[in-house]
């Protein structure tokens, strides 16, 4: 790939995916832009003019502001704690040699394939179901009074819901990060008279300290945009109203796009700002 | 202090026996070098002394003491890897201070250990560095200098110099070698190059599928070869093995000649032949000569200036003193 003819033909090869990716990228966020500088109602008279940053000031000095950035702070975090913390576990755990392994990985592997929609359906309905669902009959069983989860618990069960649909994700990058540790490196320790949980502290630990920065990025990105978890259980009720989620009813519920629009393009700078500070970190860790 | 016994011991995984019933002693101070091709147990050996494999039975007993229910870190060995093993994220100081700190010993007995074993190893300068940014042979010395600090009984090395370059592991030959007169501690040295077991070794264990072939000093086994195995692996290059009809006028099977015990004439000798391909090391010259009616190419030593060219019809000449005979099962007819 040195010569001018060959560059010149990965270029004009790449092209079409970059025009395409770039275009799926730039239409939607210019007119993102444009909008959050109207004040524009559907429903209620439709483009009534420019009006500057008012959307911006309004969406930030709305009461349900600062309730939805905690909101999306404590679901991330967490989701992040948990999903961090077990995910090393199981990984360590599926990493022993044990008797239907590939099975048991798949199996753990399979909550990221049900689609967000569908698994918050199904823990809605079969689990914290206060009447029906499995976790209710749990507690009666124990003669505990069943905890009204989606209410009660809002927070807790949006969290819960979440994690068990990423841990799978996090397993599976640390089990692959585990599996790359040089065993001789563990052998050494244990030589060197490292007890198992020294092990697990000096040498398992710092091993995968890549690979949990990177868990945490690419996870962090995604958990700012969950939605349909919280559409199919609480819809923003009980204190779950994160972000993204008020965005979704400033455009849709009261048929305000101009001031979502201003609420995305915050969003958009909260979400950047994220990635680039992990990646500075993710940066850092891969220097060494 | 680093007396390491084998007594009966054997090894196996699942179906696979690897260590049949061996015994071994080690006497303490002793270096020796357990050689052999790869697979034939040398390793496994090793990691059976260290306490990283369970011995199926049989017993080690290092010092004095049955080491079955003793665990690795508590045999007072150190082992160096192939891979050296050192921790990527620690600084060479932490690496080399990571024994002490488990040991629990306090900050300023871990600082002086790891200052004296890094001036030993010529590391001062590279203290703070990480494992990552220093060369092979620099995470070579910090992985002996792991070992060294904790004052082990004995030192074990699993081919710690596989990895290096020809000419580096020419100077780490010569460091370990110089380690172990200064210190007089027991090391133990696996290899499959039987050029670093000659030049180390106090004494050679050869092994083959995970017997010993052969234990003795090196020149014990250079001059006498118990067998065919040994003849053929101890040496450089390999020993002349000839059958057939000369053979049968020593009263033997097999005999052995070394590269270095042949004289080589232009006009007379014992069996002519035709020179093949030549090797010039500018020191000495090893003749490939075929023709000889002796079965296969014999290879012969001869002064580097000496200056035959292919194809020359030429005499070679065993020296009578060092032909080695062997039986028909391969063993030394004495």
């Amino acid at each position: 790939m040195s010569t001018k003819a060959s560059r010149f033909s990965a270029r004009l090869m790449l092209a079409p995916a970059v025009i395409l990716l770039l275009g799926w990228m730039l239409v939607p966020l210019t007119l993102t832009l444009i909008f959050s500088f109207q004040r524009f109602l559907p429903l209620r008279g439709g483009f009534q003019g420019w009006v500057g940053f008012e959307n911006y000031a309004r969406f930030v000095s709305s009461s349900a502001f600062w309730p939805a950035i905690q909101a999306t702070v404590i679901i991330v975090g967490g989701v992040l704690l948990i999903t961090v913390i077990l995910g090393i576990l199981l990984a360590i755990l599926l990493d022993q040699p044990m008797w239907g392994q590939g099975i048991v990985r798949i199996l753990v592997i399979a909550p990221f394939f049900v689609m967000p929609t569908v698994s918050g359906l199904v823990w809605k309905n079969m689990f914290m179901d206060p009447n029906n669902g499995l976790l209710s009959h749990l507690w009666r069983y124990f003669g505990a009074d069943p905890v009204i989860w989606l209410s009660d618990a809002s927070m807790l069960s949006i969290i819960l819901i979440v994690s068990w649909q990423w841990l799978p994700f996090a397993t599976l990058i640390l089990l692959t990060a585990i599996q790359s540790l040089d065993s001789e490196q563990l052998e050494a320790a244990e030589m060197d008279g490292a007890p198992v949980l020294s092990r697990f502290w000096h040498i398992i630990l710092p091993h995968l300290s890549r690979a949990v920065t990177i868990v945490i990025l690419i996870q962090t990105i995604f958990l700012l945009a969950i939605f349909a978890e919280i559409f199919v259980t609480t819809q923003g009720s009980f204190g779950t109203r994160t972000l993204t989620y008020l965005i979704f009813q400033r455009v849709l519920e009261s048929q305000n796009v101009g001031l979502g629009s201003a609420g995305g393009i915050y969003a958009v700078i909260l979400a950047n700002i994220f990635a680039l500070l992990l990646m500075r970190i993710v940066g850092k860790n891969l220097d060494r | 202090m680093g007396q390491i016994v084998l007594e009966q011991v054997t090894k196996r995984f699942g179906d696979v026996t690897v260590i049949p019933p061996l015994n071994l002693t080690i006497e303490d101070g002793e270096f020796a070098v357990f050689v052999g091709p790869s697979g034939c147990g040398k390793s496994t050996l090793l990691r059976l002394i260290a306490g990283l494999e369970d011995v199926t039975s049989g017993e080690i007993r290092i010092d004095g003491k049955p080491s079955a229910t003793i665990p690795p870190a508590k045999r007072g060995l150190a082992m160096v890897f192939q891979s050296y093993a050192l921790y990527p994220h620690m600084t060479v100081r932490k690496n080399i201070a990571f024994p002490l700190r488990m040991a629990g010993l306090d900050k300023a007995e871990q600082d002086r250990r790891v200052t004296q074993a890094a001036e030993v190893l010529n590391l001062t300068d590279y203290l703070e560095r990480r494992p990552g940014q220093l060369s092979g042979g620099q995470r070579q010395r910090v992985a002996i200098g792991r070992a060294i600090v904790r004052e082990p009984a004995a030192f074990l090395f699993d081919e710690p110099l596989s990895n290096l370059d020809a000419a580096l592991r020419v100077g780490m030959r010569l460091e370990i070698s110089e380690l172990h007169k200064r210190l007089k501690t027991t090391m133990i040295y696996v290899t499959h190059d039987q050029v670093e077991a000659m030049t180390m070794a106090d004494k050679i264990v050869v092994l083959r599928a995970g017997h010993i072939e052969q234990v003795g000093s090196p020149l014990e086994l250079y001059r006498a070869p118990r067998n065919l195995f040994v003849a053929g692996f101890i040496g450089s290059p390999k020993m002349n093995l000839i059958t057939g009809p000369e053979a049968a006028k020593h009263d033997a099977t097999t005999i052995g000649i070394r590269p270095e015990h042949i004289s080589i004439s232009a006009s007379e000798g014992r069996w002519p032949g035709v020179v093949g391909v030549s090797e010039h090391l500018g020191s000495d010259t090893f003749f490939h000569v075929q023709n000889t009616g002796l079965g296969e190419s014999v290879t012969v030593r001869a002064d580097g200036e000496v200056g035959f060219k292919y194809g020359d019809q030429i005499y070679l000449t065993p020296r009578a003193d060092m032909i080695h005979r062997f039986d028909a099962e391969g063993l030394r007819i004495a």
